[in-house]
């Protein structure tokens, strides 16, 4: 089931993610522009939530919105009791709110994030085959890599692990044919143009080059991840030394 | 009031209905495999719908039950005994202090929820009791089900001490137990389970597959592979999957049923512990309704899947829901 609409300013589509929850595609791109719609659709849908809305999930270029089927066919209006679908129902209240030439009014704070990184040696075993990789020292790609601003486009893949863009291509690097059946909590690695960081150990296949002490999923917080969509991200690096300090910090 | 693990069997984990509102972080609902035995159990011990239970995995579980409690066990027949009595499934059961709670084969199904009246006793971590385990959180100190750990049980509320005590007055309480002549088995999935079928609506890009694709995911028969787990089951069919043409996704949010298709074209159904997102192409999604009956099949068993619409699955889900909701205020007159 699918359904199209224009709002005042961008075009998007409505598809049924199963019974219970649609998709607001919103582009096809990774993009800046991209992201701040799909900021502005999320905020605004969450700050003035429908009966029967239970969340959001933002991601590149679309936004999921997972609702109560029950809740919405029991509160639905005079015109909504035509519908013949719940989804359809659903649809309805999504485009009035896509309509609304508000939705992109409210000001999306950018949030600058400083993540310390200690590059290479036992916390960056893969740093020397991205230097070797991309003609360059080991340096130069650390360089590189903490000269760049990075925009988190979304988390998602594990809790509180952003999708980041904005890396130079000159670090650019394959992922490792087989992936490490573990990855340390805090590896930041590269997979093709992409950066990331490991917010809790998992199974990964990316190039690892270093790692930060901060914590990325904080399960005790009001908000559980340290990044958030939009946030710009830049990475700063430490010595083994400071790990250490930063790591005995954070406890 | 507590119960004691002798034995965690091959995988033992507190869940509940799952934790929402985080997912836009990365955090995934988790919560029970099969909802709706679990919330079936909390009803009928007295629970509210989303108490946390134990979810237990296959066989071998045992349990030391310290203290007189109102328990239940709802879900995968497991021919679960009682200090080596049978134990009737799908009905509330007082339990004497001091028996041993044995899970022992499987007949139907792989998963077993055990609800306490009052519900386990463990710590809300981002308005949830369900046990994530890569994340290490939630549950019982985030992990499965250990031997020597002991589960506490919150004090049960008074429709659970009104069911409680009828049983107490029972005539039909012997030295280990006393269950009502009642029972909600009609919620059992059992039937569900020899030459399953699962309904499925077709996803958004359904499409895209090769004519044949498309034909042979509705006609073939899939079997569950090893590799499947509480994140998802991984599909073997006779013939691979294909898209038409090459596909680039970006990645969105996948919910608890979809089925996506990574490039060898076996298809993989996500579950519980699935991730937030995902960037396969998704070719179809289970109805709400028949998840729980996809969660209680084996590595091995066999099933097919069949087309509706999302009227007909939107339809099934509110009778379930309603169905449930009868249960619960039948137990209410009841009692």
């Amino acid at each position: 089931m699918r359904d199209k609409g224009n709002s005042w300013s961008f075009p998007y589509e409505l598809i049924a993610l199963g019974d219970c929850a649609v998709i607001i595609r919103l582009g096809n791109e990774i993009d800046v522009e991209t992201n701040q719609i799909v900021r502005h659709v999320s905020e605004y849908l969450e700050d003035r939530p429908f009966v029967g809305f239970i969340e959001c999930v933002p991601s590149f270029a679309a936004v999921a919105v997972h609702y109560d089927p029950l809740l919405v066919r029991k509160s639905r209006n005079a015109a909504e009791l035509q519908h013949t679908t719940i989804f359809e129902t659903v649809c309805t209240r999504l485009k009035a709110y896509l309509s609304n030439e508000r939705l992109t009014e409210a000001d999306l704070p950018t949030r600058t994030i400083e993540i310390p990184v200690c590059y290479g040696g036992e916390h960056g075993p893969d740093l020397s085959f991205v230097a070797e990789h991309n003609g360059l020292s080991e340096n130069e790609v650390i360089s590189i890599h903490s000269a760049g601003s990075y925009l988190v486009h979304m988390l998602g893949f594990a809790p509180g692990f952003p999708y980041m863009g904005g890396m130079s291509e000159k670090i650019a690097a394959p992922r490792h044919r087989t992936p490490r059946t573990s990855t340390p909590q805090g590896s930041v690695g590269i997979a093709g143009n992409q950066t990331g960081v490991y917010s809790i150990a998992t199974p990964g296949g990316w190039q690892l080059i270093g790692r930060t002490p901060l914590a990325l999923f904080r399960p005790q917080d009001d908000i559980p991840s340290l990044l958030r969509p939009g946030d710009r991200v830049r990475f700063i690096p430490i010595t083994s030394q400071q790990y250490m300090q930063y790591l005995e910090g954070e406890r | 009031m507590s119960i004691n693990v002798i034995r965690p069997g091959l995988l033992a984990t507190i869940q509940d209905h799952g934790r929402f509102g985080y997912q836009k972080y990365g955090v995934l609902p988790g919560g029970a495999m099969d909802a709706g035995a679990a919330r079936v159990a909390n009803i009928l011990v007295g629970n509210e719908g989303h108490e946390a239970v134990l979810e237990i995995t296959f066989s071998g579980m045992e349990l030391l039950i310290e203290k007189d409690m109102m328990l239940t066990v709802c879900g995968a027949d497991m021919s679960v005994t009682a200090s080596g009595k049978s134990l009737p499934l799908w009905r509330p059961a007082l339990i004497r202090a001091g028996v041993v709670i044995k899970f022992g084969a499987c007949v139907s199904g792989c998963r077993s929820y055990l609800a306490v009246a009052g519900g386990f006793d463990v710590p809300v971590v981002m308005g949830s009791r369900s046990t994530y385990l890569r994340g290490r959180i939630g549950g019982y100190e985030g992990r499965a089900l250990r031997r020597g750990d002991r589960l506490l049980v919150n004090s049960p509320g008074l429709l659970s001490e009104r069911i409680q005590h009828s049983l107490y007055s029972s005539s039909r309480l012997n030295d280990s137990f006393a269950v009502p002549t009642w029972h909600a088995s009609q919620f059992a999935i059992a039937d569900s389970l020899v030459n399953p079928i699962i309904r499925v609506m077709t996803g958004s890009h359904f499409e895209l597959f090769t004519k044949e694709s498309q034909t042979d995911l509705l006609s073939q028969t899939y079997q569950i592979a090893v590799q499947s787990d509480r994140m998802g089951y991984r599909l073997v069919g006779e013939r691979n999957l294909k898209l038409a043409a090459p596909l680039d996704l970006l990645s969105e949010a996948v919910v608890n049923g979809t089925v996506q298709v990574p490039a060898d074209g076996n298809p993989i159904v996500l579950l519980a512990d699935r991730q937030t997102t995902g960037g396969y192409p998704r070719i179809a999604q289970v109805a709400s309704v028949d998840i729980a009956v996809f969660a209680q099949l084996k590595p091995d068993d066999r099933f097919r899947f069949e087309a509706i619409s999302l009227q007909e699955a939107e339809q099934l889900y509110l009778e379930s829901e309603w169905d449930m909701r009868m249960l619960k205020a039948a137990i209410k007159t009841l009692y």
